[in-house]
């Protein structure tokens, strides 16, 4: 059975009814409406990200990001919170390796509101001393969270372990000693740096019109201009393992270990992604976790989630495979795990298991797509990786493109079961745990 | 003018309750069956969770897998959720696709296979996400709490069960389990989506012609009355980070408190939704603990907790302590504050945007098709539906002086659990 194109296929976001709109100052907005409820959701990016950060004073660009609306030159911290809370609106802002992203919500008749804060914060945040140290003790606590969190630390390792001297290899939040030397001038210095117009996006989604949505974008961050912003810088190369590297990271007291393994991945605009892609579906996703699901988990109950994931990023990316088990079975998953890697290398999957991805992948678009911060997210994706307005109509033709054939090779340009990233976080096991 | 919703209770006794949307070409389809924890005895606690899991493994007619797959085909998410009161299941379909869902719930609510194998499987697994859930100190914190606070209602005890019970726990007993709760006189049948509801309750109908009606199951808990006296609980655990946790006897949902008790929360802790899918929330830095707290480096979080449930459960107030401040400093400043909620005038206006924010929650929920099936079945759980469509009428009836008196009745220092999460000093994170 060939997987079939539903008619709910023309309610996805497409050129029609994205409208793309390009500031003189550089921002980029796009916009969709729907009046089917009476609010709007607001996300979108700016270059501002950890990419930035000196090894030194890891961290800065997150804690730079989290002190943005702890006061500005207009509204004082809980002043803002005020304006935003009374109304039932909300605003988040934090920063990734290559952005710092805001997300936010209000009922329509607040955008106005919305898009004031959001300004406000962007362009004149004012980071109070004494605001900047509380937000210090907070992040410290998260970090101390972290430190106990056996799926965190696994997964922070990992990546460090998988992209070494690269962007992608640290962890935004930075680490205790690093986060405590960033001050307040660092902050001032890294919003003056980084923060401006140029490469920003806004997406705004929900019961207002193209022509409102630029009216009101335009009128308050029309006039930002930052020449002095810094243009980030091309991303190295990432290179594979050369071995197998297996770690511990060692938590006393936890009854679960959590265990991340896997390799380098595709790029998001590589070639490869969509096979990729589909082909980890089968791996560890479809149905209950694919393939892995069914080995670690209906077969052997060795955990109660286990998983595939691909995360394709822009400048290079990783292809895990995560699973939460007893110490005791450890070795026994990574084991499992190992042997269904090394069968997804060699064998091509078959034509059904193919066809059960490319139909899930087809079908469920509308559903990822049914609330505003859905559309939102999938429109910055459009903008984000420059896939396209057109994306999501040509989608379906392109995941039926995709071979077994394609799957294999893009498996065996990535993954090597003998040179393989393993992490694990946890209590060591105690030999006789049932 | 909200959508009209058809309820209609079957011959066999199913409540079957239908609401309209065309927004999406989706249908969202949820069983819920009145079957949770709260129907345990000691010794089986957990098996309404473990049941839930062996209902996806399979029936004669959909052996285990099958169903799986035609649903994630189709694009289709579906799951499943025990809780105190409930457990439901729920698929997500392209409106076309959704015949599938209702022949597979009518199909396992009688047809299950509970194969010893199999159970024996997923007595590991169940298990496991145990262990997942002990590795979270507000787990254990949680669970410690929850015996302290009720002396025989099985609220006390955790929805995955003790270990011990997990490990001694038999297929009979499964089985028994889900051939008493798993009934239709026991069951609703929610829908909401691109759908008409005669159509579909014609559907409905005849796939449900064949299943029998059936003894109603007992339901023992007898709800339990405020608590007598102060308790603490201390649990010491591994990392650098202590948590508190203060927990009262809160009203039960279909109670006409639960409304200003709402409200109540929204003022200490922030507005919280009551939806379980989507929506997003509204952060609380403007409630009265967070200023009180966090603006005053007392802690680093604070957080409300009020649920719908059938008996009385509890209100839990959740504070992240500083790590220069001791639980005491900020238990004595959370109770200097729930006096003052007591004793001094509250103003209008902290209660009319307490309500602005639950209608802005309400309008952010609604966007999604899953949700609204969601509380179509929910609210008739612990109430009916007109529960939810009444949910901001009745709170924009809450006065200055019905918030106070909850304040006075419920959150009394005298009858409450106080808990401490404290760092054994253990630490590790490192490779």
């Amino acid at each position: 059975m060939k997987p079939s194109i539903t008619t709910s296929w023309n309610s996805l976001p497409g050129p029609e009814d994205i409208t793309r709109l390009e500031l003189s100052n550089a921002i980029t907005l796009l916009t969709r409406a729907n009046f089917n409820s009476p609010s709007v959701v607001m996300s979108g990016y700016l270059t501002s990200g950890s990419q930035f950060d000196p090894d030194e004073k890891l961290g800065l660009a997150y804690f730079t990001s989290s002190a943005l609306m702890r006061g500005t030159q207009s509204h004082a911290h809980q002043e803002i919170f005020e304006i935003l809370e009374s109304v039932g609106a909300s605003l988040g802002l934090s920063a990734s390796v290559h952005t710092t992203s805001f997300g936010s919500r209000a009922l329509v008749e607040d955008l106005p509101v919305l898009l004031q804060i959001l300004n406000e914060c962007l362009r004149q945040p004012v980071f109070p001393a004494d605001q900047v140290e509380k937000l210090r003790a907070q992040l410290m606590t998260s970090l101390a969270i972290r430190a106990q969190d056996t799926e965190e630390m696994a997964s922070m390792r990992f990546d460090q372990v998988v992209f070494p001297q690269h962007p992608y290899g640290r962890p935004e939040d930075g680490f205790t000693e690093t986060v405590q030397r960033i001050t307040r001038q660092d902050l001032v210095d890294f919003h003056q740096a980084h923060y401006g117009p140029k490469g920003m996006v806004l997406v705004i989604v929900g019961a207002v019109t193209a022509e409102q949505a630029q009216d009101q974008v335009q009128r308050a961050l029309g006039d930002w201009s930052n020449p002095t912003q810094l243009e980030p810088a091309s991303m190295p190369e990432a290179a594979p393992l050369k071995a197998t590297f297996r770690e511990q990271v060692n938590i006393p007291g936890k009854s679960q270990t959590d265990l991340v393994m896997g390799t380098l991945g595709p790029k998001r605009c590589s070639p490869d992604f969509l096979p990729a892609s589909l082909g980890n579906n089968i791996l560890g996703q479809f149905g209950l976790m694919g393939r892995i699901g069914d080995v670690v988990r209906e077969q052997a109950g060795l955990a109660y989630h286990a998983s595939a994931s691909l995360n394709a990023w822009i400048g290079a990316g990783s292809w895990e495979v995560s699973a939460g088990v007893n110490p005791a079975n450890l070795d026994r998953t990574v084991d499992l795990v190992i042997s269904e890697l090394e069968r997804f290398v060699t064998e091509p999957v078959s034509q059904e298991e193919l066809e059960d991805s490319q139909s899930n992948f087809i079908g469920r678009l509308p559903l990822s797509m049914e609330s505003n911060s859905g559309v939102a997210n999938a429109i910055l994706n459009l903008e984000r990786f420059q896939l396209g307005l057109d994306y999501y109509r040509r989608y379906p033709q392109m995941v039926s493109q995709v071979t077994p054939a394609m799957i294999l090779e893009a498996a065996q340009s990535y993954i090597d079961p003998q040179k393989l990233a393993i992490i694990s976080a946890g209590t060591a096991s105690v030999p006789d745990v049932p | 003018m909200p959508t009209p919703i058809a309820t209609t209770v079957l011959d066999n006794g199913l409540t079957v309750q239908l609401k309209e949307i065309h927004t999406a070409p989706l249908i969202s389809h949820w069983m819920w069956y009145r079957v949770g924890s709260r129907d345990e005895i000691p010794g089986k606690t957990g098996i309404s969770h473990w049941v839930e899991h062996m209902q996806f493994k399979g029936t004669p007619r959909f052996p285990a897998g099958i169903l799986d797959k035609a649903i994630s085909r189709d694009g289709g998410i579906w799951n499943a959720f025990t809780y105190m009161d409930w457990t439901t299941y729920f698929e997500t379909l392209p409106a076309d696709k959704i015949g599938l869902a209702l022949e597979l719930e009518a199909d396992r609510m009688v047809n299950s296979t509970f194969d010893p194998q199999e159970i024996e499987s997923e007595r590991k697994v169940v298990i496991s996400e145990r262990e997942g859930s002990e590795n979270e100190p507000l787990f254990r914190l949680g669970e410690a709490m929850q015996v302290e606070a009720f002396q025989s209602h099985p609220y006390r005890n955790e929805v995955i069960g003790s270990i011990e019970d997990l490990h001694k726990i038999k297929r009979e007993d499964l089985y028994q389990h889900y051939c008493s709760y798993y009934t239709p006189g026991n069951a609703i049948l929610a829908a909401a989506g691109d759908f008409k509801a005669e159509e579909m309750l014609a559907q409905i109908k005849e796939i449900y012609k064949n299943v029998p009606p059936a003894p109603l199951p007992p339901h023992p808990a007898q709800p339990e009355p405020p608590l007598t006296s102060q308790r603490h609980v201390e649990v010491k655990g591994p990392g650098e980070t202590t948590f508190l946790k203060i927990a009262y006897r809160a009203p039960s949902a279909s109670y006409a408190d639960f409304f200003p008790f709402t409200l109540l929360d929204s003022l200490l802790t922030g507005p919280s939704s009551l939806s379980m899918f989507g929506g997003g929330g509204i952060s609380n830095k403007t409630s009265r603990l967070y200023r009180l707290l966090v603006e005053k480096e007392l802690a680093v979080h604070v957080g409300g907790s009020l649920q719908a449930t059938l008996d009385p459960y509890l209100y839990e107030i959740t504070a992240t302590i500083h790590p220069k401040q001791s639980p005491e400093a900020v238990l004595a400043a959370i109770d200097a504050e729930i006096k003052r909620l007591q004793e001094e005038s509250i103003s209008v206006a902290e209660i009319t945007r307490a309500i602005k924010q639950a209608r802005a929650l309400f309008a952010y929920s609604s966007e999604n098709i899953t949700n609204q099936a969601f509380w179509l079945g929910y609210a008739e759980i612990f109430a009916n539906y007109d529960w939810f469509i009444n949910y901001l009428d009745q709170l924009s009836k809450v006065t200055t002086a019905d918030l106070q008196q909850i304040a006075q009745e419920y959150l009394q220092p005298s009858r409450r659990v106080i808990g401490a999460y404290l760092p054994d000093g253990n630490q590790g994170g490192e490779a």
